[in-house]
């Protein structure tokens, strides 16, 4: 029988939560690196074996954990983050400019072909890439370098790269976004990008239609089907029939169109989640009730997903790496908590139950199955 | 033979318990300090001091002897008691946190 591994990133280390496929009883493993904060963690396609974990503190920086055996051990790899050329500035706050520093990783994405190839968004904004399994990285410096760069401007938790997609029908084709400057675009393996934002429109910046300068909290792509992106925007849900050319928004019935997460159910590509959040300042679920809503029919008509959350004084937050699905029949989905709860569904959302309660805050979750 | 007091969490980092000790040169500095710990501990390299500016981590201090080192010279001579091995050099995260 498959198995399940849940891997859980947190404000105080990592942890890693084991199922078969009935995804019923669990194993918790942890907390590795205990008291850093480990804002992501992610396996290799290629060696499900092989994770790599972004760790961090305020006191000494960032550290590059990798696993070769499925997390039973740990070697750290190369930390060292170094922009390419004079970095320059971006925006800060208040609009003067502010010059490129770098804080930390927050997502690491493993290539879907070789498992000593990975990518790192970090803080701030810029794309790093390492070719031999993270004991160095080089800065794919075009990004940051695109005309846009200096009116970047951060998000509340930073100028944070988020999120990374790899097209798995081209290699040289990535999307990546950015809190607070949007969506881009590379057809060329990183070397050019260009701004996919035409369709969002933020109110909270002078031209609510510019170019760039959206804050953009999370987007998924379903492997079969890559020319269509689902985005959650600051406010918004957003869905590209394109490859992010052109967005329409899809928040339809939602109770808030407000969030961090969005994902795809593994085998219906047109059935996706969110997690309302109220506003962006109250960052906890409408009334209390914490709800996963589905829409099967790739946006606008939401159903609430309800059976198994705790639907009176709830004011946890998801945060924007905090949910994944499995690749399982029926899709698994997977959700963590500021509160420290895990909740999974073994039924794409039907029902859930906690895998844990009171872990540390969590930050991200990735899930692998494994044969 | 310096002997260096690391906080916890590199202790974890550098898979070492107690102190760690590193030769220095004949006339040890914080600099060829961290430059001997950094070679003997690889996974320490940025955790101290930035990579390229090689400046000290906004949230850490070194103390020996009872005196502040975190404001001198990293270049200046270290307390003949530290270059002797009667006295620790120590690094100490700042009381942050939560």
């Amino acid at each position: 029988m498959s198995q399940v591994r849940v891997l859980a990133g947190t404000r105080k280390g990592a942890f890693i939560l084991t199922a078969d496929g009935k995804r019923q009883k669990w194993q918790v493993s942890g907390p590795h690196f205990g008291g850093w904060e480990i804002y992501h963690m992610k396996a290799s396609p290629v060696d499900p074996n092989r994770i790599y974990v972004s760790q961090s503190t305020g006191w000494h920086g960032q550290v590059i954990q990798r696993s070769d055996d499925g997390g039973k051990s740990w070697e750290p790899v190369d930390n060292k983050f170094v922009y390419d050329g004079v970095p320059g500035t971006h925006q800060w706050y208040d609009g003067t400019p502010h010059p490129w520093e770098f804080k930390r990783v927050w997502h690491l994405e493993p290539s879907l072909t070789d498992a000593d190839t990975v990518y790192a968004g970090v803080e701030d904004a810029a794309l790093f890439q390492s070719t031999d399994g993270g004991k160095s990285w080089r800065e794919l410096s075009g990004l940051r370098q695109h005309g846009s760069g200096p009116h970047w401007q951060p998000g509340a938790g930073g100028m944070c790269l988020h999120t990374i997609i790899l097209d798995p029908r081209d290699p040289e084709r990535i999307y990546i976004a950015i809190s607070a400057a949007g969506a881009f675009r590379t057809t060329d393996g990183g070397k050019n990008w260009q701004p996919i934002n035409r369709g969002l429109r933020s109110d909270y910046i002078p031209d609510g239609e510019a170019e760039v300068g959206h804050c953009v909290h999370h987007v998924a792509m379903h492997p079969a089907r890559p020319n269509v992106l689902f985005m959650q925007k600051h406010w918004d849900v957003m869905r590209s029939d394109d490859g992010g050319d052109n967005w329409r928004e899809v928040s339809g019935n939602l109770p808030s169109d407000f969030g961090f997460v969005i994902d795809i159910h593994s085998q219906e590509p047109d059935t996706i989640y969110v997690v309302p959040i109220k506003s962006d300042s109250e960052h906890f679920p409408p009334e209390g009730k914490l709800r996963v809503y589905r829409s099967r029919t790739g946006g606008n008509d939401w159903e609430a997903l309800t059976n198994g959350l705790p639907q009176a004084d709830c004011y946890v937050n998801v945060l924007r790496d905090a949910m994944a699905v499995d690749q399982l029949d029926a899709c698994g989905v997977y959700f963590g908590t500021t509160g420290g709860q895990v909740y999974a569904s073994a039924d794409a959302g039907d029902t859930w139950a906690p895998i844990v309660r009171d872990l540390p805050p969590v930050l991200s979750i990735e899930v692998q199955v494994l044969q | 033979m310096i002997r260096v007091v690391l906080p916890a969490h590199l202790r974890t980092l550098a898979r070492v318990k107690g102190e760690v000790t590193v030769e220095a040169g004949e006339t040890p500095t914080l600099r060829s300090v961290l430059d001997a710990l950094e070679a003997g501990y690889p996974m320490l390299s940025g955790t101290i001091r930035a990579h390229v500016t090689l400046e000290r981590r906004p949230f850490l201090r070194f103390f020996a002897c009872g005196e502040d080192l975190s404001h001198e010279p990293a270049g200046r001579p270290l307390p003949a008691e530290v270059a002797s091995g009667a006295e620790p050099l120590l690094v100490v995260g700042a009381i942050a946190g939560g």
